[in-house]
């Protein structure tokens, strides 16, 4: 059984200003793996990195990192985390070498300017060490956050929307600087509001909304769980509409009548795709094309945020 | 890990290094305006007031002038050394770190008293290019300027946690701090006041600072240094006890 590195029970937040950010949440995070926390705005994932963290106080509920309760023992829970906030906060008048130097303090950890330079290096920021954090591109600020959140050697990496506003390159070399340190064992906590970051490097996925959890699964089970395919049929000729006998299928007519839309669970024994391909062709319909297209990870997430917000 | 020796050392070399990076303002600022107060109370008004309690009036005025520096370098100091964190936003490094709350204190108002220190030195080498200077009590002094600059650190401190905009920071040194030390004899002696104003100015605590200083250098007084020391005791600890209270509460820096 892989070892809980995190486990946060019946965790609750509620603000001066009556806001309740956090609903009773419980979760358990696996060391080495990359959990993906997704929601919309207010959700509740920065609270919740941040009472891990030590930087907000929970109302309720406990939360242990190796073992350790982050209040009782912070010394030893903090000094095992790292983290990269969502907001572009530097001191602006220090250069990159030493404001990571100063994290790397700050954590308990002796100088080490070696470690530093390897860290700068693996960021493509050692050219930029001695340049100030003021004149740095947004970009290289929210690498220098990296380095500044990797300067005390954590095993575990919190990441509060580690790619917003960056663009498409550094996004991708982002990815890859987090499958490194996933390789070296460091257990990745993830925020995001890139559905596409979350399905390119997160193992598991838990979806938050109004403070509350209401899915967390293997990345794999729940695309295959809650993923649906759709058969894109392409006619040779406009339908007007669906014959009568077709209905049975709740297939979906284009806007220029010239394709259906079919819907089908890959779970299920029988998808119904046979049947429907006779049953198109007793109709006299003409097949020009098909098409299958599978779920995205946006669209189950989108899905289940409306079903929650409808309940 | 019992304590965080290294980040202790973190933030205090942080602040000093902001000290170094801010050298005129920090340091040439505070030394430039005693030297004006030197110029034209101690020489030019200075000549025509008689000696004070045997001394003339320019040396008279040192101690009250170092320590109309000392509070208020000790305050914008350390409270600008919280509040610009807590600002830009870089303060959640400090509130994430294995540091507890004293040894982050201790660094910011360590930091805050050891550079108030340094221009209060600076300030009495200054005085020496002006007026004679003699202590006659230098442990004492010493002792003072200690007491004085981490005192009015942690009163800084207090300050930039408290306050949420720049302008709120500079009331207290602005319309408090500078008016009550101008007030409370440090370029007079309490005898030069009429009977009721005297009274008054037994109510204004920088009274018992000046005074304590000033017997520390020429023996004289207005009050016994017993009163002057207990004051600034009595300060001290109170500062610590609503540092502690507003920090336990979390207040502006932690929800």
């Amino acid at each position: 059984m892989t070892q809980n590195l995190i486990s946060i029970n019946k965790l609750s937040k509620t603000y001066s200003n009556g806001l309740q950010a956090l609903k009773d949440v419980s979760l358990d995070i696996k060391k080495g793996e990359i959990i993906a926390m997704l929601g919309p705005n207010g959700a509740g994932k920065t609270t919740l990195i941040s009472i891990i963290c030590g930087i907000v106080t929970p109302s309720s509920g406990e939360v242990n990192v190796d073992g350790f309760d982050i209040i009782k023992n912070y010394r030893e829970t903090r000094s095992k985390i790292g983290l990269v906030p969502q907001e572009l906060t530097l001191e602006n008048f220090e250069t990159v070498f030493n404001n990571v130097s100063y994290t790397r303090g700050l954590y308990g950890k002796a100088p080490n300017a070696q470690y530093v330079e390897k860290i700068l290096k693996d960021l493509y920021l050692w050219d930029k060490k001695d340049d100030i954090l003021r004149q740095l591109s947004g970009g290289m600020k929210r690498r220098v956050l990296i380095a500044k959140a990797l300067s005390h050697e954590p095993s575990i990496l919190f990441l509060d929307e580690p790619t917003a506003g960056v663009d498409v390159e550094l996004r991708k070399d982002m990815w890859k600087v987090v499958e490194r340190l996933r390789e070296n064992g460091v257990t990745i906590i993830l925020t995001t509001h890139y559905i596409e970051e979350a399905e390119a490097i997160a193992d598991r996925v838990a979806v938050i909304n109004h403070g509350e959890i209401i899915v967390v699964d293997q990345k794999k089970d729940l695309l295959s769980k809650m993923g649906r395919k759709k058969l894109r049929i392409d006619l040779h000729e406009k339908a007007e509409v669906i014959p009568e006998s077709l209905m049975k299928y709740d297939l979906e007519l284009s806007n220029n009548k010239l394709s259906i839309t079919y819907s089908y669970d890959t779970q299920k024994q029988r998808t119904g795709i046979t049947n429907l391909l006779q049953d198109l062709r007793d109709q006299g319909l003409k097949l020009k094309d098909l098409k299958t297209e599978e779920s995205t990870l946006e669209k189950i997430f989108v899905t289940l945020v409306k079903e929650n917000n409808d309940n | 890990m019992i304590i965080n020796y290294y980040g202790f050392r973190a933030i205090y070399l942080h602040e000093m290094d902001r000290f170094r990076r801010t050298l005129l303002q920090s340091l040439i600022s505070p030394v430039l305006s005693t030297s004006l107060y030197f110029i034209v109370f101690g020489s030019v008004i200075g000549n025509y007031v008689q000696n004070i309690d045997g001394i003339s009036y320019g040396s008279y005025i040192v101690p009250g002038l170092i320590m109309l520096t000392l509070l208020t370098q000790a305050i914008s100091n350390t409270s600008f050394g919280i509040f610009f964190p807590k600002f830009n936003g870089s303060l959640y490094e400090i509130l994430a770190a294995p540091i507890s709350t004293f040894e982050m204190v201790l660094a910011f108002v360590g930091a805050g008293a050891t550079k108030t220190l340094v221009i209060g030195v600076v300030i009495l080498l200054t005085s020496n290019f002006f007026v004679e200077v003699s202590i006659l009590h230098p442990l004492l002094m010493i002792f003072l300027l200690v007491l004085v600059a981490i005192t009015f650190a942690l009163f800084g401190f207090l300050i930039g946690l408290l306050s949420s905009n720049f302008e709120q920071m500079s009331i207290i040194p602005t319309l408090v701090i500078t008016p009550m030390v101008f007030l409370g004899g440090s370029l007079y002696s309490l005898d030069m006041l009429p009977p009721f104003w005297q009274t008054v100015t037994y109510f204004n605590p920088v009274v018992y600072l000046i005074n304590g200083l000033r017997f520390a250098f020429y023996g004289s007084s207005d009050f016994n240094i017993w009163i002057s020391i207990g004051s600034m005791i009595f300060f001290l600890v109170a500062c610590i006890s609503v540092v502690a209270y507003v920090l336990k509460k979390g207040y502006t820096i932690k929800s």
